[in-house]
C-alpha cells in the first residue's frame, strides 16, 4: 500500500463517519457542523486527486457559504431543547436493505471495470488545469453555453429565494 | 509529491501550535471552578433563560444572497485566469454573466431584501 | 549555490543529508525536514506575533497621545512576553453549559485557518512556500475556515452576548468576502494566473498603478474580513461586552487576540503582494533571499500600519449600515470596476505599456469618480426628502 492509499482509507472512512454522524446527532448545530467535517473530507479527497482548484472551491463554496447557511437556518428556528423523536421509523431495515442492495449491486457491476486496475495517467509537467478550464469556459467550441446558463441558474436562484422569503414577510 | 501534502503538513503545524500553547496553559493554570465563577457574563446580572435566542430571518437572506454570489465569483475565476489570451468575444461573454447577476442583485435591493429592518 | 543565495536549500539539504546519513528512508526525512521547516516558520510567526502585541500597544498609544508600555525593558519590549507569561497562568474558565468540545476547538481553528494562509506566502523568489496555482481561492477558503471557527466559539458559549456577537461578525465576514473576491479577479487578469508568485513576477510595474481603486475596495473588505474597526461592530462593548469571545480567558482568549493580530498582519502581506509587488522592490530581491524577506515583512507591516490607522481613525458603524454599504455600494462597485477592466485590458492589450499604464489608471479614476457622483446625488435627494418634512410643532398649526 502506497502512503496515498493509506491518506485516503483515513480520509474516506472519517467522512463517512462524520456522514454519519449529520443524520444521527440529535443538535442541530451539532449535524451542521460533522457536515461540515464530511465537506472537508471530500475536499481531501479532491486534493488526493490533483484537483486543488475544486479542492478549494469546495471549501470555499460549501464550509464557507453552505455550512453558514445552514447554522443560520438552524438558529432561526426557536430552540428544541430535547428533540425527543425516534430517530429511525419502524421501516428503518428496509432502507439498510435497500442501501445494502445497492451496494450490492454497484460493487458486483464494476467488478469487471478495467479501471480498478489501471495506474492514472500522470499529469504532464506544466500542465495547468486552471487554464484548461478557463479555455473551456470561454471558447465557442468549449462550454460558453453552460457557462452563461449558469449564471442564468444562479439569477433564478437568487429571484426564487428572494419571492420566497417576500411572500413569508 | 502532491504540493497539497506540504499544505497538509501546515494544517497539522498549525493545530499543534495553539493545541501546545492551549495544553501549557491548561497544565500551568488554577483550577478552582465555582458555580458563580461558571455562570455565563451578562453584564454583571444574573442570566435570564438559555444562551439560544432566535435570530432575524435577515441573516439568511444575506447568507442566501452571498452564496449566489460566491458561486458566481468562483466560476468567474478560470476567465480572469485566461483573459489575457482571449479576444473580446470571452470578455464579453463574462460581462453577459456578471450582468445577469448584477439583475439579480438589482431585484433584491428594489424587492427591499437588502433592508436590515 | 551558497547559503547567501539559497539558504533555506542549504538548510534543507544540510538538515537531509544528517537525517540520510543515519540511515533514515529519503522520502521520510524529505517530509520530516519539510516538517521541521513549517514549524520553524510558525515558531517565527508566532514570535513576530507577539511583536505585534506590543506594536499595536504603542501605536495605539501614539494615535490616543499616550506612551504605551515603556516599564518593562526598553521601550516596554518585554512587556508582551510579560502578557503572555500571564496569560498562561491564568485559570481557565468554562461557563456552565457550554458545549465544550466545540468551546475548545473554535480558538485553535481560529489561530490555524490565520497559521495556514503563510503556506502560500512566496517569501523571496527562492522560498515560495507552496507555489499553488489557486493561491487566491486558498486565501478565502482558509478564511471560511475562520468564519467558522467564531460562529463555533459565539455558539458553543452558551451567552447571548457572544452568539449575537458571532453572528454579526459573520453576516459581515460573508458579505464582504464578495467584494474581496471581486477585486481578487483583478490580480488575477492582469497576471494571467492565480498563483501569488505569478501575481508577483508579473508586477514590473505594481498592480496599485493599474489599478488603485481595486487595492482600495480590497483593503476595504480585508478591514472587514479581520472585523477590524469601523467593522468591529461584533465587539461593540457598549452592547456586546466583547462579541463572539466574552466567555473566553486565558490562553483561549490569547489565541483569538494573537490570531486577530496577526490575520491582520498577514491581510497587510496580501495587500503587499497583490498590489505592491510583493517580495519584489527594484531588484534587491535577486542580491539575497534574506532581502527578499525583509522587503515583504517591511510591506505587512506598512499594510498592517494601514490597517491600524484606519482603526484607531475611524468610529463604528451599525450592522444596517454595514451590509447597506457593502451591498448597496462596494459590491456593484467592485463588479463595474471587474468589468470595466477585463475591456480596457482586451482594447489595451497592443498598446505601449505607457498607454496601457495610463488606460487602465484613468478608467479606475472614472470607475471611482462616477459611483462616488451616483452617491452623492443619491445621498442629496435623501437629505432633501428628510429636510423637506416640517417640524412636529410645525405641522400640528
Amino acid at each position: 500500500m502506497t502512503a496515498e492509499q493509506i491518506i485516503f482509507l483515513i480520509v474516506g472512512a472519517v467522512t463517512l463517519i462524520s456522514g454519519l454522524m449529520v443524520v444521527t446527532v440529535r443538535n442541530l448545530i451539532h449535524a451542521a457542523l460533522w457536515l461540515v467535517a464530511t465537506l472537508f473530507g471530500v475536499a481531501i479527497l479532491y486534493t488526493l486527486l490533483n484537483a486543488s482548484f475544486l479542492a478549494v472551491v469546495q471549501v470555499v463554496v460549501y464550509i464557507g457559504a453552505i455550512a453558514i447557511l445552514f447554522i443560520f437556518a438552524v438558529m432561526l428556528t426557536r430552540r428544541q431543547s430535547a428533540e425527543t423523536g425516534a430517530s429511525v421509523n419502524t421501516n428503518w431495515w428496509m432502507g439498510a436493505l435497500m442501501a445494502v442492495l445497492t451496494f450490492a449491486g454497484l460493487a458486483y457491476l464494476l467488478q469487471s471495470w478495467s479501471g480498478f486496475s489501471k495506474q492514472a495517467s500522470a499529469i504532464p509537467s506544466g500542465f495547468d488545469a486552471i487554464n484548461q478550464l478557463g479555455d473551456a469556459l470561454t471558447s465557442p467550441a468549449g462550454f460558453v453555453l453552460p457557462f452563461e446558463v449558469a449564471s442564468v441558474l444562479l439569477l433564478a436562484a437568487l429571484v426564487g429565494a428572494v419571492y420566497l422569503a417576500f411572500t413569508k414577510k | 509529491m502532491n504540493e497539497w501534502l506540504y499544505i497538509g503538513l501546515f494544517f497539522i503545524v498549525g493545530l499543534i501550535i495553539p493545541v501546545g500553547a492551549i495544553g501549557v496553559a491548561w497544565i500551568l493554570g488554577p483550577k478552582k471552578p465555582n458555580p458563580i465563577k461558571q455562570s455565563t457574563y451578562e453584564c454583571g446580572i444574573e442570566p435570564v433563560g438559555e444562551g439560544w435566542v432566535q435570530f432575524k430571518a435577515q441573516y439568511y437572506i444575506f447568507a442566501l444572497v452571498f452564496l449566489v454570489f460566491d458561486v458566481e465569483t468562483v466560476f468567474l475565476f478560470p476567465w480572469a485566469v485566461k483573459l489575457g489570451q482571449l479576444g473580446m468575444f470571452a470578455v464579453v461573454e463574462g460581462i453577459v454573466f456578471i450582468l445577469v447577476l448584477i439583475a439579480g442583485l438589482v431585484y433584491t435591493w428594489r424587492k427591499g431584501m437588502l433592508e436590515w429592518v | 549555490m551558497n547559503f547567501w543565495n539559497d539558504p533555506l536549500k542549504v538548510a534543507a539539504d544540510w538538515l537531509t543529508g544528517i537525517l540520510v546519513g543515519w540511515g533514515m528512508n529519503d522520502v521520510f526525512a524529505h517530509v520530516l525536514v519539510v516538517f521541521v521547516g513549517i514549524f520553524v516558520l510558525i515558531l517565527i510567526l508566532m514570535v513576530i506575533d507577539i511583536l505585534l502585541v506590543w506594536i499595536e500597544r504603542k501605536v495605539v498609544a501614539r494615535f490616543q497621545d499616550r506612551i504605551g508600555p515603556n516599564r518593562l525593558g526598553p521601550f516596554g519590549l518585554i512587556q508582551p512576553f510579560a502578557d503572555i507569561i500571564k496569560l498562561l497562568i491564568k485559570e481557565d474558565t468554562t461557563p456552565d453549559g457550554a458545549d465544550k468540545v466545540v468551546y475548545n476547538l473554535a480558538p485553535m481553528l481560529s489561530m490555524m485557518s490565520v497559521l495556514i494562509l503563510w503556506a502560500v506566502v512566496p517569501l523571496a523568489p527562492v522560498m515560495l512556500g507552496v507555489d499553488l496555482n489557486t493561491g487566491l481561492l486558498f486565501v478565502i477558503a482558509a478564511g471560511s475556515i475562520g468564519t467558522l471557527s467564531i460562529i463555533m466559539a459565539g455558539w458553543s458559549s452558551n451567552n447571548k452576548f457572544s452568539t449575537i456577537g458571532a453572528f454579526r461578525q459573520v453576516a459581515m465576514m460573508i458579505s464582504f468576502e464578495v467584494p474581496m473576491l471581486a477585486v481578487m479577479l483583478i490580480p488575477t487578469i492582469f497576471a494571467g494566473s492565480m498563483g501569488m508568485n505569478a501575481i508577483i513576477q508579473s508586477q514590473d510595474i505594481w498592480f496599485f498603478w493599474l489599478s488603485p481603486l481595486a487595492a482600495l475596495i480590497f483593503l476595504i473588505a480585508a478591514i472587514a474580513e479581520l472585523g477590524r474597526s469601523p467593522f468591529d461592530l461584533s465587539e461593540g462593548e457598549s452592547e456586546l461586552v466583547a462579541g463572539f469571545n466574552v466567555e473566553y480567558s486565558g490562553m483561549k482568549f490569547g489565541m483569538f487576540y494573537a490570531g486577530e493580530l496577526l490575520h491582520a498582519f498577514t491581510f497587510g502581506g496580501f495587500w503587499g503582494i497583490l498590489f505592491f509587488g510583493g517580495y519584489r522592490f527594484f531588484g534587491l530581491e535577486q542580491v539575497s533571499p534574506i532581502f527578499g524577506i525583509l522587503i515583504i515583512l517591511t510591506k505587512a507591516l506598512i499594510g498592517y500600519w494601514v490597517i491600524m490607522w484606519v482603526k484607531y481613525t475611524m468610529m463604528r458603524i451599525r450592522i444596517d449600515q454595514m451590509l447597506a454599504f457593502n451591498w448597496k455600494f462596494l459590491t456593484p462597485v467592485a463588479f463595474a470596476l471587474v468589468m470595466v477592466t477585463a475591456l480596457m485590458n482586451a482594447l489595451l492589450r497592443g498598446a505601449d505599456s505607457w498607454l496601457y499604464i495610463t488606460g487602465m489608471f484613468l478608467s479606475n479614476v472614472i470607475v471611482g469618480w462616477v459611483s462616488l457622483e451616483i452617491v452623492r446625488s443619491i445621498g442629496k435627494k435623501e437629505r432633501e426628502k428628510v429636510e423637506g418634512l416640517k417640524p412636529i410643532a410645525e405641522a400640528h398649526h
